[in-house]
């Protein structure tokens, strides 16, 4: 522990210059901030995209206007061409799982709050922090010149299945450039995320604060710590992955491409690659994926949770350990994306069962979070209806699990949109109410200001019913049938079904258009917000021992010393009804 | 405002209930030997995960009404049995439910993946490339002739890339772009892909499968019904994957005979 402390002496000096403080910086906070923003940047295109697809799939024929201009080609006259649709559904996947879910719940209030939560300086590598963001950031531009490339950004979906994706444009518009930069996106990517995984990692163990046990860490910490442990496995995966997709592209190898394929009227010179292959390491990541998306989400949830309940979660370290198993459990389930992609029937009961058993400690948490409601006095806040709302679109989300975790239901549903309603809502639509309850909490750590809370109240109502309204009946849909990335429904049975796409269109724009209130809310607080006291929330955590927003070495130079865990709500403290966790006061009832 | 959250979240709640229990959007009619037992696993799920669904929202919804805002200061109290119980619940129920659904999934997913097809199944082979799917049936002497890649030639209408002059019995082989079969007869289709991955869906077949260049991949099903039924690629295949479908046609045997007696005489 000695030398924990000594180690704890700030490993740079306060940041001088422009450059150095708000661009290059190494401190955690400002890197926090800068994966919010870029997050937020992204979720805005993301956004803006799928509101495209969704407009061009009840209106096809109707221009847009102004839309012309950024594709020339793929939407000649302002209509959107097929291929432009699958691009438009390319882009707008790879942002949001990667750029979104990834960015803002994980790096972006990991980065800000992990070190703080845990009494650190910094995080404990901060040269690597830096660079963990400006690789993400390069990682973004190249992905998003694709839409300025004259090829056009890719057409092969988020998860690139070969051979479609590694051929090259004999395949297709956007499989040429648009599919390299698009490889080389992501595997910049991955060594930016690796970079971030280790560092919270080492920071996490090595830098807490005298008295800091691990138990005694905010759920939130212990979420952030386990999603870098899946995040430092997975993406180790996803980065070679892409390597060869690469070689198979730019070198003429045949990693993922048989013998004897004629593409374009055209013999393609490859020989005994395997398709599958790719599908297997694109899984292997792809599954533990969306527990890097909503762990964090979890965590927050939990933290914010017990704060808004006034009184502790029935366990915190029962749902540490659940995270802790789906973390250990998502590692066996990759292949239930594949029920029907041709491997071994017999794998797909194996991989089925494990899916299934996810379900328990999901359900653990869940039943946690209800049991906790009971006999508290929830405090009414946006950021508190956030996190109820993320167990509602949580328990949604997971119930349809059940059906596609089943091989032989699966057959019917797969690649339909249900499968589009299922992953939206359990990953898509919780992870962002997460992130949405995190921003209202802990904005005013962040920038010394409250956000409005009137205007937060507004954007939780609209986007509350409103993503039930887009995201329920893309289920019906899927029951009847209804194939997902198609641009344009051109079968027998489909247009029967356009009424309830329009519906979802015209609440996908409305909840779309709700999420100015927010972008509003967050710029104009942040200049005109009230000013927020150190303490706003009556928190426990160590994040709320110090000034709104932190000096730059978070606690002046001090080191803190922790007397207790952070669930210490409903006791009779001397601030009230709660005792921080750097109060050295006794608790009667602990 | 608590209250207001529970009132809304039930009404979502029941109102997403609404569609299923009153069966406005379901599967088509089931035409196959096996179907029945993905369709029945899929209402009892539907059972399971749609109790599952209303009653762990009503709950948030009732805690939300109950335990908001209550005065300052009012005493906080916790559920009896604790963590404990939630964990116990979470065992007993999903766990049941977990073992339940796995178990009998077996079962179906078993009836179409885990038997071999009879020995008098009708041999169909389906080519997917982009975007149309082709049918071949082996003509009289009920063998497929070899496939040669080079000469897949789609101009003149060899799409197989079969080479007759050299391959005996490719000679009486029936290319087609519809896919008819007859009734009450076991179909062992036999697929593989031209290009990149494309799929093979019937809706009221409950069929689904992937086609992986560089695999050779089947599947056997029996159709019960006669009737004119859509194909559709469900694996994203390139720019035309929206519009990349193909018709099967359901025939009585007698009709079949006929249909491929025609198609014979047109290649």
């Amino acid at each position: 522990m000695e030398e924990a402390l000594k180690s704890q002496d700030h490993a740079h000096a306060p940041a001088e210059g422009f450059l150095r403080k708000y661009v290059f910086s190494l401190d955690h906070k400002v890197i926090g901030k800068q994966y919010y923003a870029l997050a937020l940047a992204a979720v805005f295109i993301g956004m803006v995209l799928s509101w495209l697809m969704r407009f061009h799939l009840v209106w096809p024929n109707a221009k847009i206007p102004g839309l012309e201009l950024i594709a020339k080609t793929g939407a000649p006259g302002g209509i959107i061409t097929p291929e432009y649709y699958l691009s438009l559904l390319t882009m707008h996947g790879t942002l949001m799982v990667f750029f979104v879910l990834t960015n803002a719940p994980f790096a972006g209030f990991g980065n800000y709050f992990l070190p703080i939560q845990i009494g650190a300086e910094d995080m404990a590598f901060p040269r690597f922090n830096m660079m963990s963001f400006w690789t993400t950031f390069v990682a973004f531009v190249v992905l998003v010149t694709a839409f300025f490339i004259p090829d056009g950004p890719p057409i092969s979906g988020w998860t690139a299945y070969a051979p479609l994706s590694a051929i090259g444009k004999d395949a297709g518009p956007g499989l040429g450039w648009g599919q390299n930069l698009w490889v080389i996106s992501i595997a910049i990517f991955c060594i930016g995320q690796l970079l971030g995984s280790l560092n919270f990692i080492a920071t996490t163990l090595d830098l807490r604060a005298k008295g800091m046990t691990l138990m005694r860490m905010p759920i939130s910490t212990w979420a952030w710590f386990i999603t870098s442990s899946i995040g430092l496995l997975a993406f180790a995966v996803l980065l070679p992955a892409c390597l060869l997709l690469l070689l198979d592209r730019m070198a003429g190898t045949s990693f993922f491409i048989p013998s004897g394929l004629v593409v374009s009227d055209r013999l393609q010179n490859h020989a005994g690659g395997s398709p599958l292959l790719w599908q297997h390491l694109f899984w292997f990541f792809g599954h533990p994926e969306v527990y890097i998306a909503i762990l964090p989400a979890v965590g927050i949830v939990s933290h914010v949770l017990t704060n808004s309940l006034r009184k502790p979660l029935l366990s915190a370290k029962v749902i540490i350990y659940s995270m802790m198993s789906i973390g250990f459990l998502s590692w066996m389930v990759w292949g239930h994306h594949m029920f029907v992609s041709g491997m071994n029937p017999f794998s797909s009961l194996l991989f089925s069962f494990p899916t299934l058993t996810i379900t328990i400690p999901a359900t653990i948490i869940t039943l946690i979070w209800l049991g906790s409601l009971y006999g508290a006095n929830i405090q009414i806040t946006t950021a508190s209806f956030f996190a109820l709302g993320f167990i509602s679109m949580f328990v949604s989300g997971g119930v349809s699990g059940f059906f596609l975790a089943q091989p032989s239901i699966d057959i019917y549903l797969h690649a339909t949109y249900f499968v589009v309603g299922h992953f939206h809502m359990v990953m898509g639509v919780a992870a962002i109410f997460a992130i949405f309850s995190g921003t209202y909490f802990w904005f005013p750590k962040m920038t010394g200001r409250m956000m409005n809370e009137t205007l937060g109240m507004l954007h939780f109502w609209i986007t509350f019913v409103g993503t039930y309204c887009i995201f329920m009946p893309f289920h019906y849909l899927g029951l009847v049938g209804n194939v997902r990335r198609y641009a344009s429904f051109v079968d027998d049975f489909m247009p029967a079904l356009m009424p309830v796409h329009k519906f979802i269109t015209i609440a996908a724009l409305t909840t779309g258009a709700a999420q100015f209130i927010f972008f509003f809310n967050l710029i104009h607080s942040r200049f005109r917000g009230k000013q927020a006291t150190a303490n706003p929330w009556r928190g426990t955590s160590l994040e709320w021992s110090i000034p709104s927003p932190p000096p730059w070495n978070n606690f002046g130079g001090d080191h803190p010393v922790v007397y207790h865990d952070a669930h210490q709500y409903g006791v009779k403290g001397s601030t009230g009804d709660f005792v921080m966790q750097t109060s050295p006061e006794q608790i009667l009832n602990e | 405002m608590g209250k207001l959250f529970g009132v809304i979240l039930a009404i979502i709640a029941l109102a997403s209930a609404y569609p299923i229990v009153t069966h406005m959007y379901v599967q088509p009619v089931d035409i196959s030997t096996h179907g029945h037992a993905i369709d029945e696993q899929l209402a009892d799920t539907m059972a399971e995960a749609g109790l599952s669904f209303v009653l762990a929202q009503l709950l948030l919804a009732f805690c939300v009404w109950k335990f908001s805002n209550r005065k300052e200061g009012a005493k906080v109290y916790h559920l009896r049995g604790g963590a404990r119980l939630m964990v116990a619940a979470a065992f007993i129920l999903v766990g049941t439910e977990v073992l339940a659904l796995g178990v009998l999934g077996q079962k179906a997913w078993a009836e179409v993946y885990f038997t071999a097809p009879k020995p008098d199944a009708l041999q169909v082979q389906a080519q997917a490339g982009q975007f149309a799917f082709y049918f071949r049936y082996p003509g009289q002497d009920g063998k497929f002739g070899p496939l040669h890649p080079d000469k897949i030639d789609e101009g003149n209408q060899n799409y197989f890339g079969l080479d007759p002059a050299n391959d005996l019995e490719s000679r009486d082989d029936i290319v087609t772009a519809e896919m008819a079969i007859p009734v009450n007869r076991e179909i062992h289709l036999l697929m593989h892909a031209k290009d990149v991955g494309h799929s093979f869906y019937v809706r009221e077949l409950r069929i689904q499968q992937d086609f992986v260049p560089g695999l050779d991949l089947s599947l056997h099903f029996t159709a019960t019904q006669t009737g004119h039924f859509e194909i559709l690629c469900t694996q994203l295949c390139g720019l035309g994957h929206y519009n990349m479908k193909a018709y099967l046609n359901v025939l009585s045997q007698e009709d079949f005979d006929k249909w491929l007696k025609q198609k014979a005489s047109e290649q």
